[in-house]
């Protein structure tokens, strides 16, 4: 047998770890090509960014003198913005964070009642419940457009607070979707939490609601995070039903207030909207670097299960 | 000793019996007075809201809605005041705003879809005809002077009327004019106020000019007997209209050129022998009307129909091709060797987290031929009409789309990559696998299987992704021999909204009926994807 040559004797030396020569084409090969393709994809994924800062930091400048990066610094367009006489930009700022806000809360809220109903408790029509939250996901409200548009009309007539050009009455149509969208993903969430734990503080004399609002609540804080910022987000970013619904310029939005700002006078005053556009960004920037990893988490486990 | 069988059964069943009592106690005592209060109180917001509403709609005499809102009113108050029916009182605060803004708004665009719904019809007919009336009327020639005075309730104005005999009344635009008695009248005889109104001074006149010349109040209940209107809001004239409504006959007379004009129910306006109608008109369904013109109608089947391939097209090239490169990237970025990973992924996720609206404003910008960065700067000056030529606004969408969406498929796939086992890989290259044969054979696979219902979502996303369009392009360069206003990069959404909303002339039936088309191309399109991934067995 000539095995035995191939099969090599232990080795009792200590290890002595040896410093490799650095060679370029080796590290290359294995990881440098990975650098040159980042380098390009930083290019491409911040260069517009970085384009619209440098145009907000050139007060009144226009889309030509834009094309001149950071050739001046100077925050002169962020003042001017906040004192334009047709375009109330602090009123849609707080608008956008109003609506927003409003919107998430109460989108969190209601999803979660229904998601807790639908993991926690048996009764006939759940599972054509369950199935009517996933199609109505496909059909997203901006469809019926029309519709709302109409109907909130109606409503005008009867109920002028809460109809066509009032904010309460886009927050109404906005928590319309609220069951759609994001009860499935707050569903699954749920159905991860042991039901003994209900169970336990049940024997312990706990109510349904008590076990609700003081322990379920808690233990699914960061799906509701989650849903509540992926809801921000998504009313921030909207603009076809706001920009049907709000029609004074103080009650709209930022989506809605700067397209509008821009499809006026898109050239000529261009640094001022992009100070606009580098502070609309900021706070739904921030808070989506902040919380990336849950909503990435939340994204995927939601949709694959 | 032991108890017989009999009777320890006994025992366990009262034993279970008492728990089942302490159970409900425990449940009924837990729930304490501060939850029943703010039951109470949440549930009396509620129902004074619909008290409030009853009540408007009673004065309105709209008995459906009327009865729409006691019922709901009704069955919410059972379900929050019964003892059992525990699910409903969680699901119902959201199925209330479900049921009324998404799932009755696609049902009443179903119907609207089968109306003339739109500019110049989108009234009833009591209203076409009183608007058409007070938009034909003259001042009657010679006719004696009505001395009033413009009185203000409420934010709404009335004209107290002393007439010609000195009679009194008042009225406003919505109420003909009635007699009154209690109005105080000064030494010529003219009334000046009347108590619960406020009368208006001559400074609030004149900073009210154009709306109160704009008032026409109706002398009496039928509209052919004219209405007062005051230029100056001091003397107020007689105006007669030159249409005379036959209620009868349903006919609308031209009585300066003696045209009649009559009514059809079918196109919902008066319309003379020769063909001309009266607008505005009024609503009325009109059957099937609105999808043969937009199928039956060259100039709008045409636009339709690469309308709607571009909406596929744009929706499965924008998957295909942030996938792909989502894909590589995730790929490329998956080495543990790899300094500085991170930094890479935050910076691949700006344009993620940056506002959709925003980026396709900002590249918009960018892109525009004479002064945009993209020409001016990478092309050295020259005028490329990135957004105004149809085959490279095209491009344009999909290539701002992919740097729109390609974070979040490379966050998807790199997820996906890292929940495969490291074992297959070691296994397969133990059996001689390439490295290319590994990923196509073993990981493309398991990586589909998993991120496929995210592809799916993205399909249906991108097939109404409005924001891009409406913000990039605004669905130009525009098709001039439509039809409807309609542009080489519209998607089916953005040329609803177009059509609905953007122009003099919007026709919300038109644009219902393409709505409803859009309704079944998703439908179809989930039914197969649902089929394919049979996501839906898995629910239970």
């Amino acid at each position: 047998m000539t095995i035995a040559p191939n099969i090599a004797a232990p080795d009792t030396r200590e290890y002595i770890p040896v410093a490799q020569p650095f060679k370029f084409g080796r590290w290359f090969r294995a990881t440098g090509w990975r650098h040159l393709v980042g380098a390009v994809m930083v290019v491409f994924s911040a260069f517009p960014l970085l384009y619209v800062l440098s145009a907000s930091l050139h007060p009144g400048g226009t889309l030509i003198t834009a094309n001149g990066l950071f050739s001046e610094v100077d925050l002169g367009s962020y003042i001017t913005l906040f004192n334009l006489p047709q375009q109330p930009y602090a009123a849609w700022y707080g608008n956008t964070l109003l609506i927003g806000g409003i919107t998430s809360a109460g989108t969190v809220f209601l999803g979660a009642l229904a998601a807790y109903s639908f993991s926690r408790m048996r009764f006939t029509g759940r599972r054509a419940g369950l199935l009517m939250l996933v199609l109505v996901q496909m059909f997203p409200q901006l469809l019926a457009v029309v519709a709302i548009f109409l109907l909130l009309n109606g409503i005008s007539d009867i109920f002028p607070a809460i109809g066509l050009d009032t904010q309460i009455g886009l927050i109404m149509v906005y928590l319309g979707g609220a069951l759609g969208v994001n009860t499935y993903l707050m569903y699954g969430f749920f159905n991860t939490i042991p039901a003994s734990i209900d169970e336990a503080a049940k024997l312990d004399g706990a109510g349904h609601a008590r076990i609700f609002f003081t322990i379920i609540l808690r233990l699914v804080a960061p799906i509701l995070a989650v849903v509540g910022l992926l809801s921000f987000v998504g009313t921030t970013n909207e603009f076809v039903i706001a920009s049907i619904v709000l029609i004074t310029p103080e009650k709209q939005t930022l989506a809605v207030g700067l397209y509008q700002f821009v499809s006026q006078e898109f050239s000529s005053n261009y640094s001022v909207f992009a100070a606009g556009a580098v502070l609309a960004a900021l706070p739904v920037m921030a808070l989506f670097l902040w919380l990336q990893k849950y909503i990435v988490g939340g994204l995927t486990a939601g949709s694959v299960k | 000793m032991t108890i017989p069988g009999t009777e320890r059964d006994r025992a366990q069943i009262v034993a279970a019996k008492k728990s089942r009592q302490a159970g409900r106690i425990a449940e009924a005592a837990s729930a304490g007075i501060k939850v029943l209060l703010v039951k109470v109180l949440l549930l009396g917001i509620v129902d004074a809201i619909s008290v409030y509403a009853l009540f408007v709609l009673f004065i309105k005499q709209d008995w459906l809605v009327f009865s729409l809102v006691l019922l709901v009113t009704i069955v919410v108050n059972g379900i929050y005041f019964r003892a059992k029916g525990l699910p409903a009182k969680y699901l119902t605060p959201g199925l209330i705003f479900l049921i009324i803004f998404q799932i009755f708004v696609i049902g009443y665009s179903g119907y609207i879809a089968f109306t003339n719904y739109g500019t110049g019809h989108n009234s009833t007919k009591e209203d076409a005809v009183n608007s058409l009336i007070l938009s034909s009327q003259e001042r009657v020639p010679d006719s004696p002077s009505y001395a009033v005075t413009v009185l203000e309730q409420a934010g709404a104005y009335s004209f107290l009327v002393t007439d010609p005999d000195g009679e009194i009344s008042v009225g406003n635009p919505d109420a003909p004019l009635e007699p009154v008695t209690d109005a105080e009248t000064d030494a010529s005889g003219q009334a000046i106020a009347l108590p619960g109104y406020t009368t208006l001074n001559f400074a609030d006149i004149v900073a009210n000019q154009e709306a109160i010349a704009a008032l026409a109040v109706p002398v009496s209940d039928d509209p052919n007997d004219g209405s007062l209107r005051t230029p100056d809001g001091s003397a107020a004239y007689l105006y007669l209209s030159d249409l005379v409504y036959d209620e009868a006959a349903g006919t609308m007379t031209d009585a300066s050129t003696g045209v009649v004009y009559t009514e059809d129910p079918s196109q919902g306006s008066f319309v003379a022998e020769d063909g001309a109608d009266l607008q505005p008109g009024w609503k009325v369904e009109v059957g099937l009307a609105n999808f043969a013109k937009a199928f039956g109608t060259d100039s709008i089947r045409g636009p339709l129909i690469s309308v709607t391939l571009w909406t596929f097209a744009f929706a499965f090239l924008s998957v295909a091709t942030t996938f792909a490169l989502g894909l590589f990237l995730a790929i490329v970025f998956n080495d543990m060797r790899m300094r500085g990973r991170n930094v890479y992924r935050v910076v691949m996720i700006l344009p993620y987290a940056f506002p959709a609206f925003l980026s396709a404003l900002v590249w918009a910008g960018m892109l525009n031929p004479q002064f945009g960065f993209i020409n001016q700067v990478l092309f050295g000056g020259a005028e490329i009409p990135w957004l105004t030529n149809e085959w490279l606004a095209k491009f344009s969408i999909i290539f701002v789309n992919l740097w729109l969406g390609f974070p979040y498929m490379f966050l998807v796939c790199t997820g996906a990559l890292q929940s495969i086992p490291g074992e297959l890989q070691e296994a397969a290259t133990v059996d001689g696998a390439r490295p290319w044969q590994v990923f196509r054979l073993i990981k493309l696979p398991l990586l589909l299987v998993s991120v496929s219902p995210l592809l799916i979502a993205s399909f249906a996303f991108n097939f109404n992704n409005f924001n891009l369009i409406y913000m990039l392009t605004n669905g130009g360069p525009r098709d001039v021999t439509a039809g409807v206003n309609v542009g080489a990069t519209d998607i089916l959404i953005s040329m609803v909204y177009k059509v609905a909303f953007v122009g003099a002339n919007r026709d919300y039936g038109l644009a219902s009926a393409f709505s409803i088309l859009i309704f079944v191309l998703v439908a179809l399109v989930s039914i197969i994807s649902f089929k394919q991934t049979k996501a839906l067995e898995e629910l239970n």
